[in-house]
């Protein structure tokens, strides 16, 4: 049980994959304008990158691994990946319109988030089981949302503050990011093992 | 070889659950365009370049049309519309002094009934050779009765501003130049 909380804060905060492992930068620049597009790719986003990491398992652990495929996994993945958010997108769109179109933008964009590649090829890595797998999913898009979010906030304050002209626009937002990933390095010591 | 089946019946398989989906799933209409539609002032002033107003909303809805060119809607309608699809405000070439009504002076209308035909919201009442009068809380001041009147005795007067219109003036500060600095004297 400790294990898998240990995944959780370690995929949260220790080894965020925003600002520790650099992945998914583009969705994290390009949606952080609004705090509540934010929200919706965040949403979105964990709902996809926990059942992607759990379908991508399934494929590495019972159809590469028997037949010695390993080398086909980016492939596979990315095949599973998009299979996976367009049908999430088909269900979403029947069962709750409202949902749809809170996430509709959003959804066909996560294909293209490196979070839900780098954690699907990680997972099959470092040989984590299905339970392992769909909480390491869980805690990364918790991490990348706990990220989003609050770097949406700060975007929002930064519009009212007197920028100087050089640094207006996306270099005070990453200069910003990069403050906050010397933030988050406070959190190594966290765990010890 | 073996890599060649596998990848291919992966495939194969994900393709069939994606072609069942799509039939098992499928959605009549466009949702996002109704509540778009269901957003604007369903005027058909046709001011946004559109025949009317659901075709602008399935326009905004293709993403194809900007948000701000309701103008009978005003900052509210664009701002409602900007909200549902997820992007930017823009700013509405609005009438400068707000809202517009149409208001009749009554003492001079002949009862033509020119102005009942053209308002696309039924805002006018009247009967021939009977003097109109505009309903004040139907009217969206999209100006179309203003042309046809043949005594030009219709006015669009501005509305006072109500809770969802307001807008918090801007500072009336004057601009401080910066003191120049004084030229030293070595």
């Amino acid at each position: 049980m400790s294990e898998f909380f240990l995944i959780l804060v370690s995929t949260v905060l220790v080894n965020n994959f925003v600002l520790v492992k650099f992945l998914g930068l583009c969705p994290f620049m390009g949606v952080s304008a609004k705090e509540e597009s934010a929200f919706g790719m965040v949403l979105a986003t964990s709902f996809v990158l926990t059942l992607s990491s759990v379908a991508s398992y399934l494929v590495w652990r019972w159809l590469l691994l028997p037949f010695g495929l390993e080398y086909l996994r980016t492939l596979s993945f990315i095949l599973v990946i998009a299979v996976v958010v367009q049908f999430t997108e088909m269900v979403m769109r029947k069962a709750s319109p409202l949902l749809y179109q809170t996430l509709g933008i959003f959804l066909p964009l996560i294909t293209t988030n490196c979070i839900v590649l780098g954690v699907a090829l990680l997972n099959s890595q470092q040989s984590h089981g299905l339970m392992e797998s769909a909480l390491y999913g869980f805690g990364a898009s918790l991490g990348f949302g706990l990220v989003l979010v609050l770097f949406a906030g700060i975007r929002a304050r930064l519009q009212a503050a007197d920028v100087p002209e050089t640094f207006q626009g996306a270099p005070i937002a990453l200069i910003t990011a990069g403050f906050m990933a010397l933030a988050f390095m406070g959190f190594t010591g966290l765990v010890r093992g | 070889m073996t890599a060649v089946v596998i990848i291919t019946l992966l495939a194969l398989a994900f393709g069939l659950l994606l072609a069942w989906a799509a039939g098992r799933f499928r959605v009549e209409g466009n949702p996002v365009a109704e509540k778009l539609n269901q957003l604007l002032p369903q005027t058909q002033c046709g001011q946004c370049g559109y025949p009317g107003c659901a075709p602008y909303a399935e326009a905004l809805a293709r993403g194809e049309a900007p948000v701000n060119l309701c103008n009978p809607g005003g900052t509210a309608t664009m701002e409602a519309i900007a909200d549902l699809l997820g992007v930017p405000p823009l700013e509405v070439e609005e009438e400068p002094d707000g809202p517009l009504v149409a208001v009749i002076r009554e003492a001079e209308c002949i009862g033509c009934t020119k102005c009942i035909q053209a308002c696309p919201v039924d805002a006018i009442l009247g009967s021939a050779k009977h003097m109109h009068t505009v309903i004040e809380s139907e009217c969206t001041g999209c100006k179309l009765c203003v042309e046809p009147c043949p005594v030009d005795c219709i006015d669009m007067v501005e509305l006072p501003p109500t809770r969802a219109s307001w807008i918090w003036p801007k500072p009336a500060l004057p601009v401080e130049q910066p003191p120049e600095k004084e030229k030293r004297v070595a």
